[in-house]
């Protein structure tokens, strides 16, 4: 935590303040741990927003009674005081009334559900996975989690998974978020994590985002761009759209969506070209190097310009920035690597960096910004399909024996490496997955053509679901267990950094409601592995979490509670209790393949996979908003969000000869919905763009394509092959599936239904405007 | 120029609403947002534009001035407080009296309601709930001395012409530095944005 800034202490007229939190302002922002902060006994909690990979520090405000009832911005490293709309509003989820207290159940799902007991929504459960795993084999049995969840319960469902289910289907919605990076970080670094800590970005000169809505996606993170700017740093920003920081960058490239890797080899045919690459630290450090020039040489920016749709000299002019500058940085996020050459996009970026030896210096590197609070984290422990926990390979034998190890399991009975997310759906349609467990997600909003996840769930025999909302999923499924929020239990997350960062508890659950790993653990215990999941709370699985990554590349031994608490986040690896974490990768020039060495990859750009056409000439790419996250399971529940952000629209490029609200119809192969136009010139002419938050029928999802990258698995939701047409009306937005209940602020709740897009393309709501 | 005040930089701004949250956070009014954030190139660019109260200071405040009721107090730090809820009579003359478009009526509760800086904040030396949180430093809290040490060579203007009157505020705007004006042209019509003729 950073230190209270004495000269903000003014002297203080006591008569001035109302009640609230004083001895809070006393101390000039920092509160003494836990401690009564006023008259009204009021306790400021420490702890993180529960929502972007960004994890910015807050405070909960906690009442005499013991319930949340508000927000105070905390002065940590990674937000200094900074919050978003999202992280300001999310303490109203934890009481809202939506939240679900009672087991849900019902036998079929044309039945309403029915509130039932733990033991009943417990014993059907499992008697269910007894009877599918009886008859179809234990592989017929899946689980999906989320990285949403603290590390703590993504080890669980990785665990529970292999030990207790036995199954070798398990995955995660991380899956949807950047593991295309991950894949291209572990090819060429052999380490899956961004390479330097935002702290970095202040020192840069040249700071290059791509595929990245900074803005409205991480939006505290634009502090830093903002303090490298003061300092000179130049700003180059690769979007399709004119996003609030690409308003004000240096140079915008708004590229056609799904050219990325054409771009950018284009850029570093430009650096070889004009001798601009650091050919000392490329034969010192890399591999590969005379392949990747060789490739090159064949993107001429006269070729990529034709197939970017981007000027010529807008190539030329971002290599000579970037190379030309002392020290470069590279970001990048969705943009990129929602692709079905997401992976291979992501390599092109990183080769920009190394040719150009900008990696592991301050102010040098790579980073790749996490969507989900713990995106980074969700993975790295055995939650992933192909990975065991520490980011160990289920495939590599030396790997399993030493799991199997601390699992106390033999290694005969540990599954191999299953599907992915995705993957799992189709398996689901094929009714080769016939029960399914789902953990923390929604992929009924959330996974790409609505149609087929629909048909996937539809057809399992079986289907819980962990909430505590009601999502579109959990609305679906069988039986629904009311869990926690993320205030209402302790565990830890690791930001977009690799800074792992610990969430405290604020509050007592609601009556009824059980935490995901007494859930887990009670599942595990049904189904006779109860010995091996014999823990009482969320540090007892840190401390087995620790031990099992203790040596691999994502090392945590070296973390605990109370480091984390004294600290505000160590980056792993993290071997010994008295490391003091890496922020930093490669400072010693060695990465973490064997030979020391960046293993550089080649790369050829190919058009995406949902090909344009005379009846689909347009491309259609998606987005978040500001003012909600992910499936808006959460954000949509807000009143404050739901205000700034009521409906999707879809933004239009004014050629198209639509006015502002006019229904239009977007069609692609897999369906057409009708949203309010939002006519602006921040968009190219050939695409159009439709945030995702929202179910059918107002569904980004049940238009985009289901094509897969071959190697992240990560479905191509920035471009798929549509056509746009004037339509009647436009589609109302659907009301949550329970009522939406008492908002925190009743007065600004908004009609769903509201026609109206927003007025500008940042997509935020008019309300305020009075 | 006051002392600790906000300054605001509509170039950083993302429209991201935080500020308009975080005033609802505000214990003076908990629940309702005195920041309103307009749009000004609507369609041609993602531009957004926060405006909280000026806190005029020359004249002192046209809300307060014509107040019949005598309800909305400055403070000797020039902080132009929200009206007194004992004497306000919701007459919605401040609405029409002031140039920025700032104090609004509760309609329900008859009562004028506008950003007194975050008094209960600002008293105690923090920053206005506003600027606490503004992801981007487009609404910065604290003296010209210490936004210059962070943004060297920036620019702010506090006058503003209206027709033929000038008002001096108490809150600042940041300017390119190659259009600083004194005054900063406030209520004249606005002919070009982005090198575009909007007339
Ligand atoms: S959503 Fe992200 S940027 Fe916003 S407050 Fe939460 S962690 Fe910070
Ligand atoms: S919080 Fe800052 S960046 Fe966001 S809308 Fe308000 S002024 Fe703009």
């Amino acid at each position: 935590m950073t230190a209270t800034d004495p000269s903000r202490a003014l002297p203080l007229d006591p008569s001035v303040a109302p009640p609230g939190t004083r001895n809070f302002r006393d101390a000039g922002g920092i509160p003494a741990d836990r401690w009564h902060a006023d008259q009204n006994e009021e306790t400021l909690v420490p702890t993180h927003c529960c929502f972007c990979g960004v994890q910015c520090g807050m405070y909960l405000r906690v009442d005499r009674a013991g319930k949340v009832f508000g927000v105070e911005p905390r002065n940590h490293d990674i937000n200094r005081m900074r919050l978003c709309p999202k992280g300001i509003n999310a303490y109203q989820q934890v009481n809202h009334p939506d939240r679900l207290t009672a087991p849900l159940m019902r036998r079929n799902r044309d039945e309403p559900f029915r509130e039932v007991s733990w033991e009943e929504a417990l014993d059907h459960t499992v008697a269910e996975i007894r009877r599918i795993q009886g008859e179809y084999g234990n592989d017929a049995f899946g689980l999906l989690g989320g990285a949403s969840l603290f590390s703590e319960k993504t080890y669980l469902v990785g665990k529970f998974a292999r030990v207790a289910l036995r199954t070798k289907h398990v995955d995660y919605n991380g899956r949807l978020c950047m593991v295309s990076a991950a894949g291209a970080n572990k090819l060429a670094f052999g380490i899956d994590r961004a390479g330097n800590p935002f702290s970095d970005i202040l020192l840069t000169d040249c700071l290059l985002i791509a595929g990245s809505n900074v803005g409205e996606c991480f939006p505290v993170m634009t502090q830093y761009l903002w303090g490298a700017r003061d300092r000179g740093a130049s700003l180059i920003v690769v979007d399709p759209r004119q996003t609030a920081i690409a308003r004000t960058a240096d140079v915008h490239v708004a590229l056609k969506p799904g050219t990325d890797s054409a771009f950018f080899n284009a850029v570093l045919h430009v650096i070889v070209a004009e001798g601009l690459t650091d050919e000392a630290y490329l034969a010192a450090h890399a591999t590969g190097w005379d392949e990747v020039r060789a490739t090159v040489a064949e993107y001429p920016p006269s070729r990529s310009a034709r197939i970017c749709g981007v000027p010529e000299e807008q190539i030329v002019q971002v290599a000579r920035m970037f190379a030309g500058a002392g020290k470069a940085m590279a970001w990048h996020a969705r943009g990129v690597e929602h692709h079905s050459q997401g992976v291979e996009n992501c390599l092109t970026i990183i080769n920009l960096c190394v040719a150009t030896g900008n990696i592991g210096k301050p102010g040098a590197g790579y980073g790749t910004i996490t969507g989900q609070g713990n995106g980074q984290g969700g993975r790295e422990h055995g939650q992933k399909s192909d990975l065991l926990p520490g980011g160990r390979s289920i495939s590599n034998p030396e790997h399993r024996r030493q799991i199997c190890e601390i699992w106390g399991i033999e290694e005969s009975e540990l599954p191999p490496a299953g599907t992915s997310m995705m993957e799992m759906v189709w398996q689901m349609q094929r009714a080769e997955i016939r029960g399914l467990i789902g953990i923390c997600n929604n992929p009924f909003v959330s996974l790409p053509n609505y149609a087929t996840v629909k048909e996937g769930y539809d057809t399992l025999q079986f289907h819980a679901q962990f909430d505590f909302f009601l999502s579109e999923t959990a609305a679906n499924a069988h039986v629904v267990f009311p869990v926690t929020v993320w205030a209402e239990d302790e565990g830890v997350m690791a930001n977009a950094e690799a800074r792992v960062v610990k969430h405290n508890k604020a509050q007592e659950p609601p009556a009824g409601v059980r935490t995901d790993t007494w859930v887990i653990c009670e599942l595990a215990k049904r189904l006779g592995a109860g010995d091996k999941f014999a823990f009482p709370d969320s540090r007892s699985v840190f401390e087995e979490l620790r031990i099992a990554s203790a040596g691999t590349v994502n090392d945590y031994y070296g973390i605990t509670y109370e480091r984390l608490e004294e600290t505000g986040g160590i980056s792993w690896p993290c071997p010994t209790t008295e490391h003091p974490g890496t922020p930093r990768l490669f400072e010693d020039g060695r990465t973490y393949h064997p030979d020391g060495r960046i293993h550089l990859q080649v790369v050829e750009w190919h058009p995406p996979m949902d090909p344009y056409s005379e009846e689909y000439p347009l491309s259609l790419t998606t987005g978040r908003t500001v003012a909600h996250f992910l499936s808006g399971n959460q954000t949509r529940r807000l009143g404050a969000l739901v205000e700034q952000t009521p409906r999707p629209w879809v933004e239009v490029h004014p050629s198209h000869g639509f006015r502002n609200g006019d229904p239009v119809r977007v069609v692609t192969r897999r369906g057409s919905e009708v949203f309010p136009a939002l006519v602006t010139e921040a968009i190219r002419p050939d695409t159009v763009f439709v945030p995702y938050h929202w179910p059918v029928p107002t569904a980004a999802n049940a238009l985009t394509v289901d094509a897969l990258d071959p190697r992240s698995k990560i479905p191509e939701y920035k471009v798929c092959a549509a056509r746009i047409e004037a339509a009647e009306r436009v589609d109302e937005v659907p009301a949550p599936p329970t009522a939406p209940g008492q908002l925190a602020y009743p007065e600004t709740q908004v009609s769903r239904t509201d026609p109206l897009p927003p007025t500008s393309p940042q997509g935020r709501g008019t309300a305020e405007r009075s | 120029m006051m002392g600790r005040t906000i300054f605001i930089d509509p170039g950083r701004c993302i429209g991201c609403q935080a500020c308009v949250s975080a005033c609802r956070e505000c214990d003076s009014h908990r629940g309702k947002s005195m920041i309103h954030l307009d749009y000004p190139d609507e369609g041609h660019s993602v531009a957004s534009l926060p405006t909280v109260c000026m806190h005029c200071e020359d004249p002192v405040a046209p809300c307060a001035e014509v107040c019949p009721a005598d309800a909305i107090l400055v403070t000797a730090d020039g902080v132009v407080q929200q009206a007194d809820t004992t004497r306000c009579i919701g007459c919605a003359n401040c609405v029409n009296a002031c140039p920025f478009g700032v104090p609004k009526i509760d309609l329900q509760a008859k009562l004028q309601m506008k950003c007194n800086l975050c008094y209960d904040r600002t008293a105690y030396g923090l920053a206005p709930m506003c600027a606490t949180v503004c992801p981007t430093g487009a609404l910065f809290y604290g003296t010209i001395d210490e936004l210059r040490a962070e943004r060297p060579g920036v620019q702010v203007a506090d006058s503003f012409t209206f027709g033929s009157t000038t008002v001096t505020t108490g809150v600042a705007m940041v300017v390119p530095a190659d259009k600083v004006q004194w005054p900063v042209p406030g209520g004249l019509p606005v002919v070009e944005i982005n090198g575009r003729d909007v007339r």
